[in-house]
C-alpha cells in the first residue's frame, strides 16, 4: 500500500511540532535535530513520490454535517507533487541553512518547533483535496506565519510586523471564505475533483456568471492576502522583521507563492469567468510594476528582496490572470529555488556582517566571503532573467503569453522586468564590490558549512531548475507556450542588458544613493494613506462604539439597573435603623394601612 | 345613660392606642414592656364587651386564654431583659440597636 506513505509528509511535521512544543523545549539540541530529520524525511517522501506512481490514498471521513460531508483526503496530481518537492525541499535545505544561523540564538527550540509546524500547515495546503481543508490548513499557514515572524517578540517592530501580517491576511481570508461559501452554495460540493467534473459537464458554465465571478474573486481574495498582491501587499516588507530563514522559506519560497498555487488548482473554476480572469491578470501586472518601482530605491537588503518577491509574485498572478497557470507554476517553482538563495546569501550577509542589513554600510564582502558571493551572483542573474538561468525560461514562459493574449500586460511585465535587473544589480554592486563601509563589513567572514551548503544546492538549482520537462511534465495542466515571439525573447534579453549595464554603471563605486526618488522611497505612501483611512478611521468607528459601549450599554443598561436596585435599597434602608421600636412603628403603620385599605373604602 | 357597645370599643381603642404609643416612643424596655400589657388589656376590654353585648360566653373564654398567655409572656421577656441587661449593662432600646444589616 504505497500511497499510505504520503500521509507522512503530514504526520512527520506535525509530529516534530507538537514533541518540540511538549516535550524537547529544554533540550535544544535535540528539538533542532528532530525538526531537521522531520523535514528531510518528508523531502525523502515528496521525492518518492514525485518519481513513483503511488496514487492519493483513500480518504477519511472528518465529519457531517446535515447534507454536508466534509473528506479528509490528499491530492497527489503533478501540479500537487512539483510544489510539494518545492515546498519540502527549499523547506529541509532552510531547516539546514537555520542550524548555522539560529545556532547562537536561546530561542532555538521554539523556532524549530515552528518552523516544524509551518511545514505540516504547507504540506496540507499544497496536499489537501477540498477547499474546506485548504482552508484550515490556509489559516494555519497563517499561524505559523505570525509565530515565526514575531519571533523576537521583544522587539516592538517584530511583533508589530506579525500582527500586521495576521490582520492583513484576515481581511484576504475573510473573501477567501466568502468565495468558498459561494462555491458550496452554488455548486454543492468543495472537492476539487469533484468540481473540475462539474466544470467538465458543463455545470459549472450553467451558473449565473455574476455569480461565479463573485465565487472565483472571493477565492482570489484569499490568494491576494496570502500572496501579498497589490492592495493587501503592505504586510510582506514588514514581515522581514523576523528571522532571515523564515523571510527565505514562507515570505519567499513557499507560503506567499500558496496563492499562486491556489490559483492553480482551481483554475477550472477561475477560466470559466472571464470577468475574474481579466481582474487577476490586472491586479498581477499592477503588483508587478508597482514593486519594482519601490524596489529600485529600498536600503534594507532585506527589504529589497522582500519587494523584488512581491514583484515575482505578481508576474505568477499575471500569468495565471493570461490563462496559463503552467507558466505561473514554473516561475513559482524557478523563483522558490533563486529567491531563497537570494535570501538565505543575505541571510549569510546579515550574519556575516553582525546584523548589518543596511546595504550601504556593507560593501567589500565579495572577497570575504567568496561562495556566499559567487552563489549570491547566480542568484541575482536567474532573477534578472540571464539567459540560460531559470528565471530567464520561467519568466521568458510568461512574457510571451503576455505578448501573446494582451499587449499592454505585456509592455507592463517587461518594465518590470528591465526594472529587476536595475534593482537587482544595485543591490549585488552596493553591497558585494567596492571598499566595505562599515565595521562590521570591514570585519565579515565566511559563513559555516551548515549555511554555505544549502546556498550552494539552491545555486546549483537556480541554473538547472528551467531545463528539461520534469517540472514542467509533471504539472499536467495547460502547457507552456511553444512558440517563441522573437519580441518577446530579444526584449527579455535585451531588458537584462540594458537593466544590469545600468546599474552596474550608476553604482559602479558608490557610496551613497545617486538617484533619489522621494515617493519611490516612502513606498508610494501606502502604508501612511492605510493610516489615515483604516486605521484612523477604524478609530473613529472605534471611538464611537466604544461612548456607546460606556454610556449606554454600560452607563444606562447595566449601571443604571444596578444604581436603581442600589437607590432602592438606600432608601429601604433608611427604614432599617436597628431599634426594635422603630420596626415596630413600621409595623403598626403597616397594620394601620391594611386595615384602612380593607375596611376604609 | 347606659353604656352601649361603642362606648366600650371607643375605650378600647383609646387604651390600645396608648399602648401602642408607650411600645414606639418610651426608651425603656420594662414601659416598653408595659405598653404592651395595655395593648393587651385593649383588646381583652373589647373582647369583654363583644361578649357581653352578645349574649355569649366565647369572648370571655378568650379573655382567659390571653390573660394566660399574657402571664406566660410575661415570664419569658422578663428574662430576657434581665439577660439582655446584664449583658449589656442596659435596657434602653436606643442603645441596644444592632439588629440592623
Amino acid at each position: 500500500m504505497p500511497e499510505k506513505y504520503w500521509w507522512l509528509i503530514l504526520v512527520l511535521p506535525l509530529l516534530s511540532a507538537a514533541s518540540v512544543a511538549l516535550v524537547l523545549r529544554p533540550f535544544r539540541a535535540v528539538s533542532m535535530g528532530v525538526s531537521l530529520l522531520s523535514a528531510w524525511v518528508s523531502f525523502a517522501v515528496a521525492l518518492w513520490g514525485f518519481w513513483s506512481q503511488a496514487g492519493s490514498p483513500e480518504s477519511v471521513r472528518w465529519m457531517s454535517v446535515g447534507g454536508l460531508s466534509f473528506q479528509f483526503g490528499l491530492v497527489t496530481d503533478g501540479l500537487a507533487k512539483v510544489m510539494l518537492l518545492v515546498v519540502t525541499g527549499v523547506g529541509a535545505l532552510i531547516h539546514l541553512f537555520s542550524t548555522g544561523y539560529m545556532s547562537e540564538d536561546p530561542g532555538k527550540s521554539r523556532f524549530f518547533g515552528c518552523l516544524s509546524l509551518f511545514m505540516f500547515s504547507m504540506s496540507g495546503v499544497v496536499l489537501s483535496d477540498n477547499l474546506a481543508m485548504t482552508f484550515v490548513f490556509w489559516e494555519l499557514v497563517g499561524v505559523s506565519s505570525y509565530l515565526l515572524i514575531g519571533f523576537w517578540f521583544e522587539k516592538p517592530s517584530a511583533s508589530a510586523a506579525a500582527n500586521k501580517a495576521f490582520i492583513v491576511n484576515r481581511i484576504g481570508d475573510f473573501g477567501f471564505m466568502i468565495g468558498i461559501l459561494t462555491v458550496w452554495s452554488l455548486l454543492g460540493s468543495l472537492n476539487y475533483t469533484q468540481l473540475q467534473s462539474f466544470a467538465n459537464d458543463g455545470r459549472v458554465a450553467a451558473v449565473p456568471a455574476g455569480l461565479l465571478t463573485v465565487a472565483v474573486l472571493g477565492l482570489f481574495c484569499g490568494a491576494v492576502g496570502k500572496s501579498a498582491q497589490v492592495p493587501l501587499h503592505v504586510w510582506l516588507p514588514d514581515a522581514m522583521e523576523g528571522p532571515t530563514p523564515v523571510s527565505a522559506l514562507i515570505h519567499a519560497a513557499t507560503m506567499v507563492a500558496a496563492g499562486i498555487y491556489f490559483l492553480c488548482r482551481v483554475f477550472f473554476l477561475v477560466e470559466l469567468s472571464p470577468v475574474a480572469l481579466s481582474v487577476i491578470a490586472g491586479i498581477g501586472g499592477l503588483t508587478a510594476i508597482f514593486a519594482a518601482l519601490i524596489a529600485t530605491q529600498q536600503d534594507d537588503i532585506k527589504r529589497v528582496l522582500a519587494y523584488s518577491t512581491l514583484s515575482q509574485l505578481g508576474y505568477m498572478v499575471l500569468a495565471v490572470g493570461l490563462g496559463s497557470p503552467a507558466a505561473g507554476m514554473f516561475h513559482l517553482t524557478t523563483h522558490a529555488f533563486f529567491k531563497a538563495l537570494l535570501f538565505l546569501g543575505a541571510g549569510s550577509l546579515i550574519h556575516a556582517a553582525h546584523h548589518e542589513q543596511n546595504i550601504w554600510k556593507m560593501g567589500g564582502l565579495g572577497k570575504k566571503m567568496p561562495v556566499t558571493f559567487v552563489t549570491f551572483a547566480i542568484g541575482t542573474l536567474a532573477l534578472c532573467g540571464c539567459p540560460f538561468l531559470s528565471g530567464f525560461y520561467s519568466k521568458d514562459a510568461i512574457l510571451i503569453v503576455a505578448y501573446e493574449t494582451n499587449r499592454t500586460l505585456f509592455w507592463v511585465a517587461l518594465g518590470t522586468a528591465l526594472l529587476t535587473s536595475f534593482y537587482m544589480t544595485r543591490l549585488f554592486v552596493v553591497s558585494f564590490l567596492g571598499e566595505p563601509r562599515g565595521d562590521g563589513a570591514a570585519h565579515a567572514h565566511e559563513s559555516p558549512w551548515a549555511m554555505t551548503l544549502p546556498l550552494v544546492v539552491l545555486a546549483l538549482l537556480s541554473i538547472v531548475g528551467g531545463y528539461g520537462s520534469a517540472i514542467t511534465g509533471a504539472l499536467g495542466l495547460q502547457g507552456l507556450p511553444h512558440t517563441h515571439p522573437m519580441a518577446a525573447v530579444g526584449g527579455s534579453v535585451a531588458v537584462f542588458v540594458l537593466g544590469s549595464l545600468a546599474g552596474f554603471l550608476v553604482y559602479r563605486g558608490a557610496k551613497e544613493e545617486k538617484i533619489t526618488f522621494k515617493i519611490l522611497k516612502s513606498k508610494f505612501y501606502v502604508d501612511e494613506i492605510y493610516e489615515v483611512c483604516v486605521v484612523r478611521a477604524s478609530d473613529a468607528i472605534a471611538a464611537v462604539v466604544g461612548w456607546m459601549d460606556t454610556w449606554i450599554i454600560g452607563g444606562v443598561m447595566v449601571r443604571g439597573v444596578a444604581l436603581c436596585a442600589s437607590v432602592t435599597g438606600q432608601v429601604f434602608r433608611i427604614m432599617q435603623a436597628g431599634n426594635v421600636q422603630v420596626y415596630a412603628f413600621w409595623f403598626a403603620l403597616g397594620v394601620a394601612v391594611m386595615l384602612y385599605w380593607m375596611m376604609g373604602r | 345613660m347606659i353604656p352601649t357597645l361603642d362606648h366600650y370599643l371607643v375605650l378600647s381603642a383609646l387604651v390600645f392606642c396608648i399602648g401602642l404609643a408607650g411600645v414606639v416612643m418610651r426608651r425603656s424596655l420594662i414601659v416598653i414592656y408595659m405598653s404592651l400589657e395595655l395593648m393587651l388589656t385593649a383588646s381583652i376590654i373589647a373582647l369583654a364587651a363583644f361578649s357581653r353585648f352578645n349574649q355569649s360566653l366565647d369572648g370571655q373564654v378568650l379573655v382567659f386564654f390571653i390573660i394566660t398567655v399574657a402571664a406566660a409572656e410575661v415570664a419569658v421577656g422578663l428574662a430576657i431583659i434581665v439577660a439582655l441587661f446584664r449583658q449589656r449593662k442596659t435596657s434602653h432600646t436606643d442603645e441596644i440597636a444592632w439588629l440592623k444589616f
